[in-house]
């Protein structure tokens, strides 16, 4: 479904936050990127819709090379479901018009349609009476579950976490990760950069590890948290267990 | 100076309308309307080719900002009324030549409250749409300009009161409005400039700082609004903004 092939990136002509990144995500599969900051993670999942250009190799998703020339970057955003860290909710719009504004507008889907689609999903991450609520007025919490929600509206096949809980408050974090881990295994392609183990360890098929732009560890959970390979990783789980 | 006012209330309001042009306060204001309401389109297009990505849209546009920021109003009031006649073939009234000159002039001060505007909002607004899958221009459309514009609209207001008083420099190219309504009015009384003025003076001060508390008062309450928003850079402080007022 999504496919890394020796991808570099570069800031600058010194820094290398992407080295040689090979690997591969099959479809449905929820794939935990982690790794200490500045590591190269964010960064990584920007790439694949394009949001952060690459200086050389290729990404492909769904047979499709992201960052060729002629590939239309709006079309291919459509399917390609992005949650980011700040959530950044349009603040002058509703929550419901947040949701439906990319589908009546992306997707020619009617009002009646995309709100009766938007209800539904509201439902879905617990916030059905808050969709003529105005961003201001949400926690972060619900914040991010109405941000999902909008995602969602465009039914993407892949859907990318940019550090979905790292803006929260610690009370609020368990609320999205539920919703995040409800959409796990329901068909959708996931990935998701995260600090929260205990979601790793529970919601993923594999976890990468990376480290300096390398991608170190490629693994299942199990494997990953009771015997890490590569050293750094051992190192980067010690920490995190003090 | 009551008296004054008691007498030729009419000619100050509306100037010698309807037995002459419409002048006074009313055209005053008419052309500030008038000259806001083209120079902010005009404005929204300069701020959007300024931050273009693309140079040879960028440019240009910085070029007409920084030109028009370096003339005095009046020079520009001048080249419009001698070059406007020529550019589009037919003479042109006084009216809407100071229509004009406060259009061009106006646009480059407007372009760049709104591209400060603009700038001030948080990258992740215009990544968040863009990652839906919306295009450039859409993005900017349904999502960028309405926050721009909005949290702007204390700045342009105070754009507005420049517009107002700018308008006052029309008498030098015998604009009927309210400056000239008040010189009409000195020549006729002849002996009392210092009460004539002093009238003009004060009406310009009550319409225009009406307008600047308005704006404070807006200010105050988009600054309320915007409180408790998640993921909201604090916006640019934009208590100067009167300050940057340009002189005519």
């Amino acid at each position: 479904m999504i496919r890394f092939d020796k991808v570099n990136k570069w800031y600058g002509p010194d820094v290398q936050v992407l080295n040689d990144i090979t690997a591969e995500v099959n479809k449905g599969e929820v794939v935990v990127l982690c790794g200490p900051s500045g590591s190269g993670k964010t960064t990584l999942i920007r790439t694949i819709n394009r949001l952060e250009p690459i200086n050389s190799g290729t990404i492909t998703v769904n047979g499709q090379e992201t960052h060729a020339k002629s590939v239309d970057v709006n079309r291919l955003r459509r399917d390609i479901g992005f949650v980011f860290q700040q959530f950044n909710l349009f603040p002058h719009m509703s929550v419901m018009d947040n949701i439906t504004l990319a589908p009546r507008k992306l997707r020619g889907m009617s009002r009646a349609e995309a709100e009766e689609k938007a209800r539904t999903l509201l439902v879905r991450v617990g916030l059905e009476d808050k969709a003529g609520a105005y961003p201001s007025q949400l926690s972060g919490g619900q914040s991010q579950r109405v941000a999902i929600a909008r995602s969602l509206a465009m039914d993407p096949p892949i859907i990318l976490f940019d550090e979905p809980t790292s803006a929260l408050d610690p009370e609020m974090v368990g609320e999205v990760l539920a919703v995040i881990k409800g959409l796990a295994h329901t068909g959708i392609t996931m990935m998701c950069v995260t600090h929260e183990m205990g979601f790793a360890r529970e919601a993923a098929d594999r976890v990468w590890f990376l480290d300096k732009g390398v991608l170190l560890e490629d693994a299942k959970p199990d494997a990953f948290f009771s015997s890490p390979r590569h050293p750094r990783a051992q190192r980067f789980l010690a920490d995190l267990r003090h | 100076m009551l008296e004054i006012i008691q007498n030729n209330w009419m000619l100050l309001l509306i100037g010698q309308y309807p037995n002459g042009p419409l002048g006074g306060i009313v055209a005053t204001l008419l052309l500030a309307i008038a000259g806001l309401a083209l120079a902010f389109p005009v404005a929204v297009l300069l701020a959007v080719a300024r931050i273009s990505p693309f140079r040879w849209v960028s440019l240009p546009a910085a070029a007409i900002v920084h030109v028009v920021r370096g003339t005095p109003f009046l020079m520009v009031l001048f080249w419009s009324y001698f070059a406007l006649p020529v550019l589009i073939g037919r003479p042109l009234s006084g009216f809407w030549t100071l229509v004009g000159a406060l259009v061009l002039y106006e646009s480059a001060y407007l372009a760049e409250v709104i591209r400060a505007g603009i700038q001030a909002l948080p990258k992740g607004q215009e990544e968040a749409a863009r990652s839906l899958g919306f295009g450039y221009f859409r993005t900017l459309a349904l999502v960028i300009l309405p926050q721009a514009l909005y949290n702007s609209l204390p700045a342009l207001i105070g754009q507005f009161v420049s517009l107002i008083k700018e308008t006052s420099l029309g008498y030098v190219i015998s604009v009927n409005e309210f400056t000239y309504a008040a010189a009409q009015l000195n020549s006729q009384l002849l002996v009392q400039p210092v009460e004539v003025f002093t009238i003009l003076a004060i009406t310009y001060f009550i319409i225009c700082f009406t307008l600047t508390q308005s704006a404070r008062w807006l200010e105050q309450r988009i600054a309320r609004s915007r409180q408790g928003r998640p993921g909201r850079r604090e916006a640019q402080p934009q208590t100067d903004i009167l300050a940057t007022e340009p002189m005519p």
